[in-house]
C-alpha cells in the first residue's frame, strides 16, 4: 500500500510501448516512413493526455522527462520569460519538494517567493492568497492534490484569483492526474505538470501542459523538439507508454476512483475504531481517493514500517527515521504537526492491486503492530498498557 | 537496509520493560528528534544482575537498546562502562551510516543508568 513511492506499469500499458523498440524505433523528426510512425505515435500520446486533463488542443501538452521537469520548465520557464513583469511568484508550504527547491533557487537569482500557510487540514487559504499578491505577482504554483496528506485544493478558485490578476497560474498534478477529474478549462490552470509513473506508466516520462498563450522559455536548449520548450529527441517508448495511461487513466478514473475511496474509507475507519489515539492526517473528505494518512501517538514510523513489511504489507511514514535529511515531511510541520507526531505517521497509497481483503489484513495485522510497539515505549501512559 | 541480527533484535527485542526497584535509571535522547531510550540496571556485587529498556523510536532505535542489555548483563560495572556505540554496531553486524549517530543512542543510555547508580551509591554512603 505504497503506490505514491512505486507502482507497476499497466500490462496494457507495456504491451503498447513493447514495438517502440524493435519495429516502430523511428525518430519523429525523420522524413521517411518509421519518422512517420512515431510521429503519428507522439500526436495520438499527445491527444490522448490532452482529453485526460481537458486540454483544448493536443498542441498545449508537451513531454518532458518526469514530473520534476514538468515543474522546472513550468516555474523558471515562466519565471524567466516575465521578469519584465515582475519577480515574485506564490506558492505553499506543502508543495512537492522539487517546487520548493526549484522557488528556492529562483530566490538565489533575486526572485521572490511566498509560501502561503496552510490550515490543519491542508488546505490554502483564498483570503490570504489575494492579500499577498503584488504588482510584481507573476506565477501562483499550487499543488493539485497533496500526494502525502491527500488533501485536494481549490484549483478552480485559485485560478480565479491568479487570473482576475493577469498571474499565471501551474498547478502539480502529479499526485491526482489520474486518480480524479481534472479539467484545466474549467479550472483556469495556465501550466499543469503531471508524469507517466504515477498512473501505471512507465517511469521517466512526464507531460506540461501549457494553454495557448502562454509566454514561456524552455530550460533545455537544443534542436528545438515539443514547440522549442523541450529539446532532445523524444522518449517515444515512454510517452507512448504515458499515453496508454492517460487513456485507461480517463476509462476507468470514475470507477477506480469510486473503489478506492471505499476502500480508503473502510481503511480509515477501522483504524480511528479500534487503534486508540490514532488520528487521521489531511481533511476528511476534500481528498485523494487513494490516500489514507494516520498517526498513532507514542510511537515511531520507521518501526511501524518495519513491523508492517514483517507482515508483507508495504507503506510510507512522514517521520525523520526515513528521510535523507533525518528531518520530519515539511508537509506534515506544515499541518501544524508536532515533531514527535510527524514521527508517528503511516501513508497508504492505495492502487490498482489492492482488494477488500488486503484493507481487511491490514486492519487485523496493524493494531497487534501498535501495541508491541506502545508496549516498549518510554512515552506510553502506563492506564494504556493494561 | 538492516541486518538480519538488527531485524531479530527489532523482532524479538530481548529485556523489555521496567525494573521497578532499579539501582540505576538513564535516559537519553528526545521524542522531537525521533529517539528516546531509557535503560534501567539491577547491580548485586558490583555486578548488572539485571539489565532493562523502554525505547520510542526506529528499528536501529530498539534493536541498539535491546542488544545493550544483552552485552550488559552479567559484567560488573567497569566492563559496562567500557561497552561504547561502535560495539554495539559490531554485534548488530552493522548499521545503515546514517543511523549511527542518531539512533545509535543506547550505549549513553546505559552509561546514563550507571552513573545514576553510582550517584546514588555515592550519596547514601
Amino acid at each position: 500500500m505504497d503506490h505514491a513511492a512505486g507502482m507497476p506499469v499497466d500490462p496494457r500499458v507495456f504491451e503498447a510501448m513493447k514495438p517502440c523498440f524493435l519495429e516502430n524505433y523511428g525518430n519523429p523528426s525523420s522524413s521517411h516512413s518509421l519518422g512517420t510512425n512515431a510521429r503519428n505515435a507522439l500526436m495520438e500520446s499527445r491527444e490522448k493526455v490532452a482529453r485526460l486533463i481537458g486540454a483544448e488542443s493536443p498542441k498545449e501538452v508537451l513531454f518532458t522527462s518526469g514530473g520534476t521537469e514538468s515543474n522546472n520548465l513550468a516555474i523558471k520557464g515562466v519565471a524567466y520569460r516575465n521578469k519584465d513583469k515582475g519577480n515574485h511568484i506564490i506558492t505553499t508550504t506543502i508543495e512537492h519538494i522539487s517546487v520548493i527547491n526549484i522557488c528556492k533557487h529562483l530566490q538565489k537569482q533575486g526572485f521572490e517567493t511566498t509560501y502561503l500557510p496552510v490550515d490543519k487540514q491542508g488546505v490554502v487559504d483564498l483570503e490570504r492568497l489575494k492579500d499577498k499578491i503584488t504588482e510584481r505577482t507573476i506565477l501562483i504554483s499550487v499543488m493539485y492534490a497533496n500526494g502525502e496528506i491527500g488533501t485536494i485544493q481549490p484549483i478552480k478558485e485559485i485560478g480565479k484569483i491568479a487570473h482576475e490578476n493577469q498571474i499565471y497560474f501551474h498547478v502539480d498534478a502529479v499526485a491526482a492526474a489520474g486518480k480524479i477529474p481534472i479539467n484545466v478549462q474549467e479550472e483556469n490552470i495556465d501550466l499543469l505538470s503531471i508524469s507517466s509513473n504515477d498512473m501505471y506508466g512507465p517511469k521517466g516520462v512526464g507531460a506540461l501542459y501549457t494553454k495557448k498563450g502562454t509566454r514561456i522559455q524552455p530550460v533545455i536548449q537544443g534542436g528545438g523538439q515539443e514547440r522549442g520548450l523541450r529539446s532532445g529527441t523524444e522518449n517515444i517508448p515512454g510517452i507512448v507508454g504515458m499515453g496508454k495511461a492517460a487513456e485507461i487513466a480517463q476509462e476507468e478514473i470514475v470507477v477506480e476512483g469510486r473503489r478506492l475511496s471505499q476502500l480508503r474509507d473502510k481503511l480509515i475507519k477501522g483504524v480511528l475504531d479500534t487503534i486508540e489515539r490514532s488520528y487521521l492526517n489531511g481533511h476528511l473528505t476534500k481528498r485523494l481517493p487513494n490516500n489514507a494518512n494516520l498517526r498513532f501517538s507514542y510511537i515511531e514510523g520507521e518501526s511501524l514500517i518495519l513491523g508492517l513489511d514483517m507482515l508483507g504489507i508495504q507503506v510510507s511514514s512522514g517521520s525523520a527515521c526515513t528521510s535523507k535529511t533525518l528531518e520530519p515531511s515539511h508537509v506534515l510541520l506544515a499541518i501544524g504537526l508536532a515533531h514527535e507526531e510527524a514521527h508517528g505517521s503511516l501513508v497508504f497509497t492505495l492502487g490498482k492491486q489492492n482488494s477488500e481483503e488486503d484493507v481487511d489484513y491490514v486492519l487485523e495485522g496493524l493494531p497487534n503492530v501498535v501495541k508491541r510497539l506502545r508496549a516498549m515505549s518510554p512515552l506510553t501512559p502506563k492506564e494504556m498498557l493494561r | 537496509m538492516y541486518s538480519e541480527k538488527v531485524m531479530d533484535h527489532f523482532m524479538n527485542p530481548r529485556n523489555v520493560g521496567e525494573i521497578p526497584d532499579a539501582d540505576g535509571v538513564g535516559t537519553v535522547g528526545n521524542p522531537v528528534c525521533g529517539d528516546l531510550m531509557t535503560v534501567y540496571i539491577k547491580v548485586k556485587d558490583n555486578r548488572l544482575e539485571d539489565v532493562k529498556f523502554k525505547t520510542f523510536g526506529c528499528g536501529a532505535a530498539i534493536a541498539t537498546s535491546s542488544m545493550i542489555t544483552e552485552l550488559a548483563k552479567g559484567k560488573t560495572i567497569e566492563e559496562a562502562l567500557k561497552i561504547t556505540r561502535g560495539d554495539v554496531a559490531d554485534n548488530l553486524g552493522g548499521l545503515p551510516p546514517i543511523k549511527m549517530h542518531c539512533s545509535n543512542l543506547a550505549a549513553d543510555a546505559l552509561n546514563a543508568a550507571i552513573k545514576d547508580y553510582l550517584k546514588k551509591k555515592e550519596a547514601n554512603k
